[in-house]
């Protein structure tokens, strides 16, 4: 790879930028994982399992999985957060592996977000 | 339905306006008739032929919507609340962790795309390494380890030297029990670290730094090898960074296992192969650190701060804060507490928000008693200073340390002796040896606690406690030592009465410490249900189904199985210390008098 110039530095942020804020082609919704060490330890390589096979058995193409750190609020991991374009991202606490299927189906393919399992929209405040 | 609405938009003469469409079945069977009105997008269900006229008059003509007929997805009948009314996370002011949860750590690009090497491009291109000191000077930034040496006098003293090579080092060897703030940290924005790194590097003048992680982070260490491998990728690591004719190498090297390993001296021997442990300051690392060179040494936290202080500004920095502490700190929140987890807050804020608004209070109806902050190097923090600022002055003044940010909570059922005992068999097994004071006198002092614990202790046991704790902060080398009685002096300092009910009554008031305390079967309580008679590991508990049940006292090991097993409705286990306790328990139990 060649090294970069602080052009290509503004370039790769304009370019990922766009992608992770879902812009046009992109995608349509996002869903991540949080997978710190807590995470992890709760039980998030689970859900991002059933995750990652519901979305194959549905033939999904426009639904980005990621992965994340820490959201901050241990007790309540596992928690996934899911973003449908032109929406606030939702988080998700305390998650199953069956509560992943009904998020797919009815938050990332139904657009209706799981309020049972739902602990707040949008996003942290940066200072 | 089509017709109707068709004749009824005709009637109202909107036939320019409106056009009527028939699609095919949107999938909703169950809801139909359906009907959606663009370009709001809202969706009515369930229509009847008599609800068009409505429909027409108020959404179309008056722009109303009617909520009525909309349709309500079943499980949103029950609003969500929005992150900012979510009490743990409104009182947070997120600078370093402010990718949390945001960027996948093991993509560099997505660190890029939240402005990440942002401020190396400019460190490296607009800045000269004096400007860059005066920034990190300026902003007030304090070492976020635990001791809040100024960052900026650190770095002017690395600065200064003019031995070569210099070396630059990340201290991620967290080891307080509770703590996981910098795990957190290197595993959610490894290149926030690096970042604050390299930028460091070039106000220090150094060309190489290392990483030094605890082997006990695996993932936090897998994170932050990739993160040295894309960046060296992209050349913002390496030779000529950016073009800017600027050099700079990282390697990560792995913690060796002991809490020692933490304090810089110990650290740096480490790195070179020998066994951590400490040893006379000065020189300092500035002066003379990792093979006799300068060696610049700072936390995983205080790295992560310098990138957002470049970028934004020391102004912008320093108005987060208090007069001395500016700035936020990460805590890692744990114990009796509703909400565990990691907050950033802003210094100063009060210990009341961080437990009762952002912590949530304290789980089963039960009483604030105090917090350990800073560790085994910290103290305890009464729910009288509840209304303390957490900054470095007020919390040293208080008798604890912001440390590197370990806040434990406890309850009423805690027992403070039993705290101080724990935090000083921690530290004690964690001396390295090499200071007589820390490590023959931590031994001492947990002798003492633990006598004092098993109803043994003296008054005089008190003064002795009082006279080591001098001797081992005086006479220890390191950080590890100097502080180590800390734990056992706030608790004096704000739990004395505690020790004196130990010690004059035999009775640990919060009933933890085994010896003082006596679980008892209340004969009017008891339903007979045989749980604890099951649950007891030796079978003290005689009993028959719907017949009171009772303990053999001097079989009894104190585990606490049968209090925790009983019902809560029932609650028939009681505990007792102190005279009634004694009672109950009968003479095999009494304690043994020294």
């Amino acid at each position: 790879m060649t090294k970069l110039t602080i052009h290509d530095l503004a370039k790769i942020r304009d370019r990922t930028k766009a992608m992770t804020i879902l812009r046009e082609g992109a995608g349509r919704a996002k869903v991540t994982v949080h997978m710190g060490t807590c995470g992890i330890a709760a039980g998030a390589r689970a859900i991002m399992d059933e995750l990652l096979a519901d979305i194959e058995k549905r033939g999904l193409q426009d639904v980005v999985v990621t992965t994340s750190g820490c959201a901050g609020l241990c007790n309540q991991e596992p928690m996934v957060t899911v973003e449908i374009q032109g929406r606030p991202p939702v988080k998700y606490v305390r998650v199953t592996p069956e509560v992943m299927k009904t998020i797919v189906a009815d938050h990332v393919v139904g657009g209706t977000i799981v309020s049972a399992h739902a602990l707040a929209v949008g996003s942290e405040t940066m200072y | 339905m089509k017709e109707a609405l068709e004749q009824e938009v005709q009637r109202r003469g909107l036939g320019n306006e409106i056009l009527v469409i028939a699609t095919g079945c949107n999938g909703f069977c169950e809801k139909g008739p359906i009907l959606t009105v663009h370009p709001d997008g809202i969706f009515y269900q369930r229509l009847k032929v008599e609800d068009v006229p409505l429909l027409v008059e108020e959404h179309m003509i008056k722009g109303r919507p009617v909520r009525r007929l909309m349709y309500v997805p079943p499980a949103e009948t029950t609003p969500v609340p929005k992150m900012a009314d979510i009490e743990f996370f409104k009182h947070q002011r997120l600078v370093v962790l402010r990718n949390r949860g945001r960027i996948d750590p093991e993509k560099i690009d997505e660190s890029i795309a939240y402005d990440g090497y942002e401020a190396l491009g400019r460190a490296l291109t607009r800045m000269t390494p004096e400007d860059i000191l005066s920034e990190i000077t300026a902003s007030g930034l304090r070492g976020r380890g635990g001791a809040g040496f100024p960052t900026g006098k650190k770095w002017a003293a690395g600065r200064k030297e003019t031995g070569t090579p210099k070396y630059i080092i990340c201290n991620g060897d967290e080891g307080d029990p509770g703590a996981f703030m910098d795990r957190s940290v290197l595993e959610a924005d490894p290149h926030a670290v690096l970042e604050g790194m390299i930028i460091g590097a070039k106000a220090i003048g150094a060309s190489h730094g290392f990483l030094y992680i605890r082997n006990e982070y695996p993932l936090a260490i897998q994170r932050m090898e990739l993160a040295l491998r894309q960046a060296r990728d992209y050349g913002l690591i390496g030779m000529d960074i950016l073009g800017s004719g600027f050099d700079f190498e990282a390697e990560i090297v792995r913690g060796a296992g002991a809490f020692v390993s933490g304090e810089e001296t110990a650290l740096m021997a480490s790195i070179e192969g020998l066994r951590a442990m400490p040893r006379q300051r000065p020189p300092y690392p500035a002066q003379k650190g990792l093979w006799g060179k300068p060696t610049v040494i700072n936390n995983v936290e205080t790295w992560a701060n310098v990138p957002a202080i470049i970028r934004r500004g020391a102004g912008w920095f320093a108005s987060l804060g208090t007069e001395t502490s500016k700035g936020t700190k990460i805590f890692s929140l744990v114990g009796k507490i509703n909400n565990t987890g990691l907050v950033e807050v802003p210094m100063g804020i009060r210990l009341r928000e961080i437990v009762y608004a952002i912590g949530g209070g304290i789980p089963g109806g039960r009483d604030f008693k105090a917090v350990q902050i800073g560790g085994p190097s910290g103290g305890c923090i009464p729910k009288a200073l509840l209304d303390l600022p957490i900054d470095y002055e007020s919390l040293k003044e208080a008798g604890a340390m912001m440390g590197s940010g370990g806040l434990i909570v406890m309850d009423d059922a805690t027992c403070m002796v039993d705290i101080a005992l724990y935090f000083l068999r921690f530290t004690m097994e964690e001396s390295c040896g090499k200071c007589s004071p820390c490590r023959i006198g931590t031994r001492q002092m947990a002798e003492i606690l633990a006598r004092i614990a098993a109803g043994e202790g003296t008054e005089t046991d008190l003064d002795r406690l009082l006279e080591l704790a001098a001797t081992v902060r005086d006479g220890s080398l390191c950080g590890l030592g100097q502080t180590a009685p800390n734990p056992v002096l706030s608790t004096l300092r704000y739990f004395r009465d505690e020790y004196r009910a130990h010690i004059i009554d035999k009775s640990c008031p919060a009933c933890v410490c085994k010896n003082l305390t006596t679980f008892f079967i209340e004969p009017d309580k008891c339903i007979g249900c045989l749980l604890c008679f099951k649950a007891c590991p030796v079978r003290a508990i005689a009993g028959e189904r719907r017949k009171v049940h009772v303990i053999d006292q001097a079989a009894c090991i104190k585990c606490g199985a049968c209090f925790n097993i009983c019902p809560t409705k029932v609650q028939a286990v009681s505990k007792y210390t102190g005279e009634k306790g004694r009672t109950l328990a009968g003479p095999a139990a009494a304690p043994v008098q020294p």
